[in-house]
């Protein structure tokens, strides 16, 4: 049997051309982000800049203590989100895996139903600032839209129901383990791949989240929480974010940070992910193949 | 419990009635630890989600910060008055539905295409390399993504216009200029989304039996051929179920893009104003809540019943794929 390779040659060159567009943006960041401030300004970007300057990163290196907070705050807002997501998320989707458990029916629509109606922008910043009082806190880069969604709690309960022979459980309940033994002894061991699965996708929403900072800090009293992603949205939104120290509250021009400097922070922004993404990259590919259809 | 379940026989005896129907009966006893383990999801579904659903009501009031949206005077329609004789109300409309569209038909084309074209791909270590590299996008927030499109667009420094200004070409303000923008939008979307939609075309793909191949091959079809017989005519259950349940997502926006891309340029409003920045700019900028409430309630009632609309659809094609 003689297989003509023109299709794989086709196929070849197709996913030749579709990878580097999808990786030409983030070539340019690089190279902007080295490229001299001055050469920029005269010439704008280029691929091949004829002068190559760190200067940016320097800058960013004395600015440390704004960028660097961030980092922090970065970090902390996602290990604390993913941990307290998983805790709720694998609870609740245990109890909706129990077929028996009267009003189990009703509670899957009420989590269902949230996938087609929402209150929208307005009623829920007004019930989160007004009723929760979570403005300028923590809680507000935490909880809002975040911590738990239907998506993810239906993929636990399916695995849950799925994956665990139930004869595991009715023995430990004959043994007499009570439920709280057998959520954490059986059913969090056993499914460690779908947490694993439902946290990568929960951490990578919570690193890349600016929309919550947006919507919920004020740079004067909640400028100390700002991830590194509510930076770079706050310098979109007013260049002189970074120039303005908070003791001299002084602005030069010169001080202003320049567009290679702005490429260079969301380098930094970026650089943890893509160190870390051929690690993830398998868990990431089949969380995704398991939200498939049902998106 | 291994004492009540022994009690519980017991009485079962004394009380003589059939141990089948006694089994059936719940206990609530046991059931009560699923509940307390449920508490936390409850709590987080009521005050993220519920809450916020009757706080629509904001729309039809006047609302007065003193009193909160329960005390707040009933003025009816009058906000939607407001909202429908503005010619805001069907610019936003028309954008998120056109935009939608644009996405869902150009994004499945290039999902499909790309899945089909990445299974031809024999060697594992070429087609694992391509996934990762078309995936990184996704990956990436819209406000990093926003910088992108500021090194490629900027009328001082972006790559584009410094290409312009050697070649001796006019240089284009592009964050000025509304013609470029739908072309701008729906190329970023797809550039960002294209992987993810590979990747479940891909699953899908894979997932079609390799007999069916080799008997078309033995009788001599060509690769081509059997894309076309074989392949689409496959995948065209989950193409339309796809299909049908993006459609009923049409009156929501992704805020991030239509937010972040244009960098909040007022010159481009016309074409890249959608539901949700409107919202979001009524809200936030302007504290206008009569406005950005009646335009949420709109996009929130009308995306529902886009949504169960197109469920119901589903349904009728292929049960499994439903929702609900």
């Amino acid at each position: 049997m003689r297989e003509k390779p023109t299709i794989r040659i086709i196929a070849h060159i197709w996913m030749f051309i579709v990878s580097m567009l999808a990786l030409l943006p983030f070539q340019l960041l690089i190279i902007a982000s080295f490229t001299d401030n001055n050469y920029a300004s005269i010439h704008g970007f280029s691929f091949f800049p004829k002068q190559w300057s760190a200067d940016a990163y320097l800058y960013i290196m004395n600015k440390w203590a704004t960028i660097g907070r961030a980092y922090l705050m970065t970090i902390i807002v996602t290990i604390v989100g993913v941990a307290l997501s998983i805790i709720i998320t694998t609870l609740f989707a245990y109890g909706l895996s129990n077929t028996k458990l009267p009003g189990v029916k009703v509670i899957s629509f009420l989590v269902i139903f949230t996938m087609l109606f929402n209150g929208g922008l307005v009623s829920t910043y007004y019930s989160y600032v007004n009723l929760f009082h979570i403005r300028n806190t923590i809680w507000a880069l935490i909880f809002p839209g975040l911590l738990m969604n239907a998506f993810n709690i239906i993929l636990v309960k399916n695995y849950i129901r799925n994956s665990i022979p139930p004869s595991l459980m009715e023995a430990a309940r004959i043994d007499g383990a009570s439920e709280y033994t057998i959520f954490f002894r059986i059913v969090v061991p056993l499914s460690i791949p779908i947490l694993a699965t439902i946290g990568l996708l929960t951490g990578i929403a919570y690193w890349n989240d600016w929309q919550n900072g947006l919507y919920y800090l004020t740079q004067r009293d909640g400028g100390h929480l700002y991830t590194i992603q509510v930076v770079l949205n706050t310098i979109n939104e007013s260049i002189t974010f970074l120039a303005v120290n908070p003791d001299t509250s002084v602005t030069s021009v010169t001080d202003l940070p320049s567009t290679t400097v702005r490429m260079a922070i969301a380098m930094v922004g970026i650089i943890p992910i893509i160190l870390a993404y051929p690690f993830f990259q398998k868990y990431f590919v089949k969380g995704i193949t398991l939200g498939g259809v049902k998106e | 419990m291994k004492q009540s379940r022994v009690v519980g026989t017991q009485i079962n005896k004394l009380k003589n009635t059939g141990s089948t129907s006694r089994k059936n009966k719940i206990r609530w006893k046991d059931m009560i630890p699923f509940y307390v383990m449920m508490i936390p999801g409850m709590v987080y579904l009521i005050i993220n989600n519920y809450i916020p659903m009757f706080g629509i009501i904001i729309a039809f009031k006047k609302l007065d910060f003193q009193k909160g949206i329960l005390g707040s005077e009933w003025i009816g329609l009058d906000n939607f008055k407001f909202l429908f004789a503005s010619k805001d109300a069907w610019t936003i409309t028309r954008n998120t539905v056109l935009y939608s569209v644009a996405f869902i038909v150009l994004g499945s084309l290039f999902a499909i295409t790309t899945a089909i074209l990445l299974n031809e791909v024999r060697s594992r270590m070429a087609s694992r390399l391509y996934q990762s590299l078309i995936l990184l996008p996704y990956l990436m927030s819209w406000v990093v993504v926003s910088y992108l499109g500021f090194a490629f667009l900027s009328s001082e420094t972006g790559t584009i216009n410094s290409m312009l200004r050697s070649l001796g070409f006019q240089t284009i303000n592009f964050y000025n200029e509304p013609q470029y923008w739908p072309f701008i939008l729906i190329f970023t979307n797809l550039w960002k989304t294209i992987g993810y939609g590979t990747i479940i075309y891909l699953s899908n793909v894979v997932s079609i039996s390799k007999e069916y191949y080799e008997a078309a091959a033995i009788d001599g079809a060509t690769k081509w051929q059997q894309i076309r017989k074989i392949t689409l005519p496959l995948l065209k259950p989950t193409i339309i179920t796809m299909f049908i349940l993006q459609l009923g997502n049409v009156f929501r926006s992704d805020f991030g893009l239509f937010y972040q891309m244009p960098r909040g340029s007022g010159a481009l409003f016309s074409v890249t104003r959608t539901l949700d920045v409107y919202v979001y700019t009524a809200l936030m900028k302007n504290s206008d809540f009569g406005m950005s409430s009646a335009a949420s309630f709109y996009q929130s009632i009308v995306g529902f019943i886009l949504i169960v609309s197109a469920n119901a659809l589903v349904r009728k094609v292929n049960k499994d794929n439903a929702l609900f």
